[in-house]
């Protein structure tokens, strides 16, 4: 029985996973290997537009193939890099390469994170400035609280100290 | 009978939710112990009811009752019993259930732990009880997983055949760990804002108690991101291991934001310091969780892990997450210039090097999620649709976390309140050196010459010397006698093993990222039998394919023998298979995946090409140099993290809060 479905099930499984793919002809890469390591670098740019998030160099999509096919047609035409991406955003519009065009209405999406970073260290430097690095002197009410943790409290070294220096601080002063 | 079970289980959890809610509220309000105590037995009892929920769900998919809608739905007789035990979480409903299932749990555990202050432990137990009731309600109004069909079909429709893999059966478990347990964080943060303590002793308490949380989360999360990108390398069959896909991006969020506050906690933990900025991030965490959750179960972006989408739930889960992040900022814009931490500090300091640390953690957040939400946006104001792939995470996130990750080794050896930087540069000029060596050999020796992958050798070795490095000077090695550093290291605090080795765990990662991203090569070629095909060093032949039948699938499969190109070295035999799942007429492939040392040859099995009379299959070959250490970095990462937790100093006080759940 079991048999028998596998005897069954074979063609229509080669026809279910060779249907699927109508556009099933093998890539044939470009004889000048300069020229198809330029289509390769350009497969990973371009987005297959049929499918999701995925770019033409690892999307098994009929389309992808396609889109595969016409850029190498066009490398081996002699187009620049350039030019074949200019042709594929005239075709499918910006969405069709995963780098974002650069224009007013990206300077955000380009430029915000390194703003962000700018802004954040300035505010960060300016502020180091204007605080005093030095510790405050201690108010009376602290001193005397701090006199009383001294008085109670055995302090044991802390373990913790990563830096030689301090572990040799708190060795001398703390633990007598 | 179980099933009604289950979803009287699901409504009990919501109602004891609310309870705890109310309860402690008042009791906070009334300062009465006796109505805390019953918001914590509300806790507990929430836990314990959405735990029988969740096992009522489980039940209906081991005995496949199809009379149960998401069984029918995800399920199938066929399937091994794993994936019907997966299949539980597998689906919209499910997946909400045991994220509803770990935010109570963590909830029940928040509420077991001794040592909180009255107030804030009130405050915390309320505000954690408010987002179960709110996720709960999410459940039982409009997701309910135990909704019946009438009639049941006598089959299901099975669970995504992609889906149906070791590695993603535990991968939403671990990943929903890591999203919900920084919910403890955004909890103790609004306690804390709502508690409004300016003594300065205040902060250092409430760091270590938030510690653990951020820890833990971050723990699971680096593991459930890592088996996800695993599954995504061999399942999908594409030879790489992450797109920046937006749902993968989702996960990474608050994997960042979750690294950031780790950091920053130490801070306020060890100094009280960068109070206000610790609890932001504490917010941030949650709030970049759930919009995780609503960005993958919403619909709105497209990818391929974008599985269970429904537009409608989606809405919820913004308002959800609309409102409890919009409420929980509103406060701490509110309360936020109270908060008073103390602790001065230099520029140049251990404080300052985890402020930069902070500086370019969240600013490769913002990166993230500017990449994430800029085309939805864009598309949305003005109508132009653009993709936002590698190449700009490239441009952009990539020098940010450079940066950041030259400054790192630094940070460790600087001491608090006011460090020595010169000293600290010169304690690492021997690991700089030898990071400079590692980076001049890869390029002068791998061919073809690659500049900014040698740099990103160099980068790698910087961050595993400037670790090893970080224990020598801990343990004074070659300057104190060896029984001094023996003695040293045997008293080595496991936080800091822990802090080295997740740093160490990064710098691996680094190197085969960088490796594999430089340096892999790939070809594709339809082969009859007896062909060859060779990318790499590799070349492999196609030697028999045969049709193999699967429990629930038909595959082609086929025999491929790899042997190094040059003939030196074993040949190994691998299979790869196409499949093919009648249940849902879909297609997967199994990709033949040979581990030659920390390299992989991967090895996928194409379409049919060819003529009947003389058939070929396209079979694409991808050699991978040092993927395994994608892989094996962040699960250092994740044990250091796991040794961190196990500090003495933050079991010290916390009691049966370290005893975490599973």
């Amino acid at each position: 029985m079991r048999r028998l479905k596998i005897l069954l099930a074979a063609p229509v499984l080669a026809l279910m996973l060779t249907a699927a793919e109508p556009a099933a002809a093998p890539d044939r890469p470009l004889s000048d290997p300069a020229q198809e390591a330029r289509a390769q670098a350009l497969f990973k740019d371009v987005r297959c537009v049929v499918c999701q998030h995925e770019a033409i160099a690892d999307s098994p999509a009929g389309v992808a193939g396609d889109m595969r096919r016409l850029i190498r047609e066009q490398i081996a035409a002699g187009a620049s890099d350039q030019a074949v991406r200019q042709d594929l955003v005239r075709r499918f519009g910006d969405y069709v390469l995963f780098t974002p065009p650069v224009r007013a209405g990206t300077w955000l999406l380009w430029f915000g994170p390194f703003v962000l970073v700018l802004l954040a260290g300035g505010t960060l430097i300016l502020r180091a400035r204007r605080r005093p690095t030095e510790v405050a002197p201690l108010s009376p009410e602290e001193e005397r609280r701090l006199d009383e943790v001294l008085a109670n409290e055995t302090l044991r070294r802390d373990l913790d100290a990563t830096s030689p220096h301090d572990g040799r601080l708190s060795g001398s002063t703390i633990e007598r | 009978m179980i099933v009604e079970f289950g979803a009287f289980a699901l409504a009990l959890a919501l109602a004891l939710s609310v309870l705890q809610t109310v309860l402690s509220a008042a009791g906070r309000a009334r300062r009465s112990p006796v109505l805390a105590g019953a918001a914590e037995g509300a806790a507990i009892g929430a836990a314990a009811a959405t735990a029988l929920a969740f096992a009522a769900l489980i039940y209906a998919f081991v005995i496949s009752d199809f009379s149960v809608s998401n069984v029918a739905a995800n399920s199938h007789t066929d399937k091994p019993m794993l994936y019907k035990v997966a299949g539980a979480w597998g689906s919209h409903e499910g997946s909400l259930l045991l994220w509803c299932l770990v935010l109570t749990v963590f909830g029940a555990v928040l509420a077991r732990a001794r040592g909180l202050p009255f107030g804030l432990k009130a405050s915390a137990v309320a505000t954690q009880g408010a987002l179960g009731s709110l996720f709960l309600a999410f459940a039982v109004f409009t997701s309910s997983p135990f909704v019946r069909l009438d009639p049941a079909p006598f089959q299901g429709a099975s669970l995504n055949p992609l889906l149906q893999d070791p590695a993603l059966a535990v991968h939403p478990p671990l990943l929903y760990a890591g999203y919900v347990g920084f919910s403890v964080c955004f909890s103790l943060a609004v306690a804390a804002l709502i508690e409004g303590r300016a003594q300065t002793a205040f902060w250092p308490a409430w760091g270590r108690w938030v510690r653990p949380w951020a820890l833990a989360s971050w723990a699971f999360l680096t593991v459930g991101i890592t088996l996800g990108s695993f599954w995504a390398y061999y399942e999908l069959g594409w030879g790489g291991w992450w797109f920046w896909d937006p749902v993968e991006n989702a996960s990474f969020m608050p994997w960042l934001a979750g690294a950031a506050l780790l950091h920053s906690a130490v801070v306020t933990e060890r100094r009280g310091a960068l109070a206000g900025w610790t609890v932001f991030l504490a917010l941030l965490a949650f709030s970049f969780s759930m919009l995780g959750a609503f960005l993958v179960r919403s619909g709105v972006l497209t990818s391929v892990h974008a599985f269970a989408v429904d537009p409608q739930r989606g809405m919820m889960l913004l308002a959800i997450l609309g409102l409890t992040a919009g409420a929980a900022f509103a406060l701490f814009a509110w309360r936020a210039p109270q908060l008073k931490g103390g602790g001065m500090f230099a520029p140049i300091s251990r404080e300052g090097a985890l402020v930069l640390n902070n500086l370019f953690l969240t600013a490769a957040a913002a990166t993230v999620l500017l990449g994430t939400l800029y085309p939805l946006i864009l598309e949305a104001a003005s109508g132009a649709t653009i993709s936002v792939g590698p190449p700009y995470f490239a441009a952009t996130f990539v020098p940010l976390m450079t940066v950041a990750f030259l400054i790192l080794p630094a940070g460790p050896l600087l001491a608090w309140k006011r460090g020595d930087l010169p000293g600290a540069m010169q304690r690492l000029a021997v690991a700089a050196g030898l990071a400079l060596v590692c980076a001049l050999a890869a390029y002068a020796l791998w061919s073809p010459k690659k500049a900014l992958a040698a740099a990103g050798i160099g980068l790698g070795a910087w961050l595993i010397l400037g670790a090893l490095v970080e224990v020598a000077e801990r343990t004074r090695l070659f300057r104190a006698s060896t029984a001094e550093t023996l003695r040293r290291l045997k008293r080595l605090p496991l936080g800091a093993w822990g802090m080295s080795l997740a740093h160490l765990g990064l710098g691996v990662f680094i190197l085969g990222a960088v490796v594999e991203t430089g340096f892999k090569a790939e070809a594709a070629r339809a082969l009859t039998l007896g062909q060859s095909v060779s990318a790499g060093p590799w070349t492999v032949t196609l030697d028999q394919v045969r049709v193999v039948e699967g429990p629930n699938y038909l595959a082609e499969q086929g025999r491929l023998t790899v042997r190094p190109s040059n003939d030196r070295g074993r040949a190994k035999t691998v299979t790869a298979e196409r499949r093919f799942f009648p249940a849902g007429g879909q297609t997967t492939t199994e990709v033949g995946l040979d581990f030659r040392g920390l390299d992989d040859v991967y090895v996928v099995m194409g379409e049919r090409a060819g003529t009947p009379e003389a058939p070929a299959w396209v079979v694409r070959l991808y050699w991978n140099p040092w993927a395994r250490l994608i892989f094996l970095g962040p699960m250092i990462m994740a044990f250091g993290g796991l040794l961190s937790l196990l500090d003495r100093r933050l079991r010290l006080g916390v009691g049966a809060r370290r005893r975490r759940p599973a």
